[in-house]
């Protein structure tokens, strides 16, 4: 598996992803530069956490028009795998390659802490090697995760089975008081239609260790390379 | 003294007549007012350290491991496989008074750029704040701005606030204290030095362009602030972290390539500080062109340009053949850069605009020749010890004191930072140390701030030894040894005798603590005139420490870790409760002696830690401090979310100042069962004095028929929002 991780300007958990991806798992890595057109041979691509160009004017809204984006919208188009976290979920988004929005936390307070997670799907790229109902422990940290969609799309995400994580208890409930900004329906972490592209606020990389605190994270890092590998056979 | 300069000018750059006659001596000629401009930048307080300066002698900075003491951007510290640990504390609170948010941001943004500047990439962030009670408007709005600013910057940014500590008393009120630290890391022979050394060298301004934003930012910083300070607003800077994140990533670039010289950053006095400060550490000279500057506004002046403040900017000195490969850099990160000058051979500062020379100074006595002040001081005498209060109901007091914004639980601020961004913290705030892991390796960085501002107002001498004794033993609780020091010294106006008597004590205490425990100080700031409308802040010197652990598997948790364990006091309990938190709970006055430090006992008591956690003897350890026995040990408890039994206690001191007196020298540790022998043992080759306390387990906290509180409503009063 090759996995390419796209630096924009004022990216920061580019390192974060690649010292999980490469330390952690092994699994070799190539930064991706924004002005970069052609990905190449990759078959992974992670969009990481950051504050592109400072998340000014918008989360997302700059990044989306930088030359890298036009190649994740085709490499993802021919099925290929991509990862948003955080500010690369937000980018995604503006990027119409995932439904919804992500406004401002509910507190109205930039949030960082460890948060659980449901795995609602197991049949995403993400998540094949979690059971469904399945809790992952994983930290968010971010101001802007207040997932948002119109009643509309929010049945055909429910339909289509692609809220793939929302906020639950550490026993699995799906409650209020699980949420911490204030995202419709606790959703966490969704995928495009055809499952080859997540989303999600959460942090995955910051979980891989269990000395930093847990390593539910490398489930969805693991999912990912089994997955590749499955098609490779 | 002159007839072109009257008094009014001289107080636009708060200077004395002094000082200008000695400006007048050492030019020949009386200064341009671009000239007087810089001078009184430069031999601001801020700058020239005129009043602390014969007084910070007396502080240790060398040491086996120092690889950079004071006098550069940041200190550094070899920590073994070829790695330097860099760092810094400093303050703002001038402008964190004025416009918080930005106040703040910018003490973080100035503060990171002090340890890039060193080659070093920033690793953590911490910060000491004190403000009045949140009851007032005023306060509450300083406090919310300033914890927001904080955030905003270091999170934008990318690097991680993993500590620090809040305090509010009413002596803060209109006057907060912001000042923050930043540690790096950096390979010893990347470890870079700002200083100019090589004639003929380029001078390249890079980041932000100039604006007029933060003139005489410094000079604002060295005066008294009253009711006409809101009207400084324009000197308060503001920050462009995003800005920040790409300079710091081309300065660790650019410090990878041959021919750069050095890099230094623009903080207070701007251009005019980096450039002279640049040069006469080299022992040459500068010439800057402030045409080739470019500028946010039109119709700046030279004095505009050279006094300006504007955040995120750098000087970068390369040899004239590096300067394509350095602008490759600056180019990939989209990053402006002007070439302003040159390095020159002629020791003097000399300023052109538009091809005519509108200053040229000689730097020695531009950086060094500011007369040193040495203002009346007046030493507080010693204040007596004090009776003892009684306390009828001990629960009551407990949940009273849980509650208190002084030692609630600081969640609802640290969560709003983010605190594991580059995947190295082991532990993030909250506890004694925060404890970060040393990339690449299996050492860890122990960081903690500390200064108890109330030991310090009762007791200068004392309060300042107890600061650094409990920022050591913060460490020590963690297994780490401690390294080194870097301080902030923030105090009211020293032109009264008892501020600057204040000053001296502090210093003295610093100076002989640092030395007891063999730790050099190898950076940090003085902020004095903290003073608003004639009160004056309480004396706040803050120690920012560093710690080495060689193994993390041998980390030690504040937590308690097992049912069944058992818990002992290290260290004996005095009759000492003026200062504690307990001592303004119960609205006594502000007297009395504060807990006294014994220098000898504290360095027993840490080397019987580090051995103790060394061997994986202790569970767990915990800093006995602010609020006392009771509320460590309810710490200690809700950390992990276990429950403590503890027989009825006995004790030789009165049950007041055992439970909530702050006696320093202290540390609630816990073991297993099977290993009490080896820990008495050891506390015995140690001389350390050794007290059961408890059990570990249960639902509640249970302290004799005093106190039996379940461990939610300790909780519930833990987590009273602020």
């Amino acid at each position: 598996m090759k996995t390419g991780i796209v630096v924009f300007p004022g990216t920061w958990s580019d390192r974060d992803c690649a010292h999980a991806l490469l330390e952690v798992l092994g699994e070799p890595v190539r930064f991706v530069d924004y002005r970069e057109r052609d990905l190449g041979d990759l078959n992974l691509v992670i969009l990481p956490g950051g504050f592109s160009y400072g998340d000014y004017l918008r989360c997302g809204a700059i990044a989306r028009f930088t030359p890298v984006m036009n190649a994740v919208a085709d490499f993802a188009n021919r099925g290929g795998l991509v990862l948003g976290i955080c500010n690369g979920f937000q980018i995604l988004q503006e990027a119409r390659l995932l439904p919804g929005a992500l406004l401002r936390n509910a507190s109205c307070e930039f949030r960082c802490e460890w948060v659980q997670l449901r795995v609602e799907q197991s049949d995403c790229a993400f998540t094949v090697d979690c059971r469904p109902g399945q809790v992952l422990r994983i930290p968010i940290s971010h101001g802007e995760g207040n997932f948002f969609a119109d009643p509309h799309t929010l049945e055909s995400l429910e339909a289509n089975g692609q809220i793939v994580f929302r906020y639950c208890t550490a026993d699995g409930r799906i409650t209020p008081e699980a949420n911490p900004n204030g995202s419709l329906r606790n959703i966490a972490g969704v995928a495009n239609a055809r499952g080859n592209v997540l989303g999600l606020m959460p942090h995955p990389e910051r979980a891989c260790e269990p000395l930093l605190g847990g390593d539910d994270g490398l489930a969805i890092f693991r999912s990912a390379i089994h997955a590749l590998n499955r098609v490779a056979v | 003294m002159a007839a072109v300069i009257d008094r009014f000018a001289l107080a636009a750059v708060a200077l004395s007549a002094d000082e200008y006659r000695a400006i007048v001596a050492a030019l020949g000629r009386d200064p341009s007012e671009l000239e007087l401009g810089m001078f009184g930048a430069l031999w601001s307080e801020h700058c020239s350290y005129k009043t602390s300066k014969a007084l910070l002698r007396q502080l240790p900075t060398e040491g086996p491991h120092v690889l950079q003491g004071p006098g550069e951007n940041a200190g550094a510290v070899d920590i073994g496989d070829g790695l330097a640990v860099v760092f810094k504390i400093e303050s703002h609170n001038h402008p964190s008074a004025i416009e918080p948010y930005q106040g703040a941001a910018t003490g973080v943004g100035g503060i990171l750029r002090d340890v890039f500047a060193m080659g070093a990439r920033p690793i953590a962030i911490l910060d000491a704040l004190r403000f009045g009670p949140l009851e007032q408007g005023r306060n509450r709005h300083l406090f919310q701005g300033v914890v927001a600013g904080i955030g905003g910057y270091g999170n934008c940014f990318g690097c991680p606030t993993v500590g620090g500590e809040v305090y509010f008393d009413p002596a803060y009120s209109d006057n907060p204290i912001v000042n923050a630290m930043c540690v790096g890391l950096v390979e010893h022979d990347r470890l870079r030095r700002a200083r100019a050394d090589r004639s003929g060298d380029l001078v390249l301004l890079v980041g932000a362009d100039t604006g007029r934003d933060g003139i005489h930012g410094a000079t604002f910083a060295s005066v008294e602030m009253d009711e006409r300070s809101a009207a400084r607003r324009p000197a308060v800077q503001v920050g462009n972290p995003f800005l920040e994140k790409l300079l710091c990533e081309a300065c660790l670039r650019l410090n990878q390539l041959d021919g750069v010289t050095a890099i230094q950053d623009l903080g207070a006095a701007g251009l005019t500080s980096a450039a002279a400060e640049l040069a006469h550490r080299g022992r040459r000279g500068i010439d800057i062109d402030v045409a080739r500057i470019s500028r946010r506004e039109r119709e700046m002046s030279a004095y505009d340009v050279m006094l300006s403040e504007s955040q995120e900017r750098m000087l970068v000195v390369v040899r004239p053949e590096a300067e394509t490969a350095a602008r490759q850099i600056f180019d990939h990160f989209e990053l402006h850069a002007d070439r302003v000058g040159s390095i020159t051979s002629t020791g003097r500062i000399r300023v052109r605009d538009e091809g005519a020379v509108v200053a040229d100074i000689p730097l020695k006595v531009l950086v060094d020749g500011v007369p040193a002040r040495s203002p009346a001081s007046e030493v507080p005498d010693k204040q007596p010890s004090l009776g003892m209060p009684s306390i009828e109901e001990p629960e009551a007091v407990l949940l009273d004191l849980m509650a208190r914004p002084n030692l609630r639980s600081r969640r609802p601020i640290f969560r709003t930072y983010d605190h594991q961004v580059q995947d190295n913290t082991v532990w993030g705030p909250g506890f004694d140390a925060a404890l970060l892991r040393v990339p690449g390796t299996t050492k860890g960085l122990a960081l903690t701030t500390d200064g108890n501002p109330w030991y310090v107002a009762l007791d200068p001498y004392e309060g300042t030894k107890a600061a650094v004794a409990e920022a050591a033993r913060n460490i020590v609780c963690s297994g780490a040894r401690p390294l080194a020091v870097t301080n902030c010294l923030n105090f009211g106006n020293p032109e009264r005798p008892f501020v600057f008597g204040q000053l001296q004590e502090s210093v003295r205490g610093l100076a002989d603590a640092c030395r007891a425990f063999e730790l050099p100080v190898v950076s940090g700031n003085v902020s004095l005139y903290n003073e608003t409308s004639e009160r004056n802040i309480p004396p706040t010197p803050v120690i920012g420490m560093v710690g080495l652990l060689d193994d993390l598997a041998l980390r030690c948790p504040a937590g308690f870790q097992e049912d069944g364990d058992l818990v002992f006091l290290l260290g004996d309990t005095s009759e000492e409760l003026a200062g504690s938190e307990y001592w303004r709970l119960i609205g006594a006055r502000p007297e009395g002696r504060p807990p006294i430090v014994s220098l000898e006992m504290e360095r027993r008591l840490q080397a019987a830690l580090l051995d103790s956690i060394g061997r994986g003897v202790l569970r767990c350890a915990h800093d006995v401090s602010d609020g006392g026995l009771l509320v460590a040990l309810a710490e200690s408890a809700l950390f992990s979310g276990r429950g403590l039994r503890c027989p009825g206690i006995t004790s030789p001191v009165s049950r007041e100042a055992f439970y909530f007196g702050e006696s320093q020298g202290r540390v609630i540790v816990s073991v297993a069962p099977r290993r009490v022998p080896e820990l008495q043992k050891l506390m015995a080759k140690h001389h350390v004095p050794l007290h059961a306390i408890g059990v570990v387990g249960g639902e509640d906290f249970q302290v004799g028929s005093d106190i039996r509180i379940s461990l939610e409503s300790l909780r519930q009063a833990w987590e009273t929002p602020f």
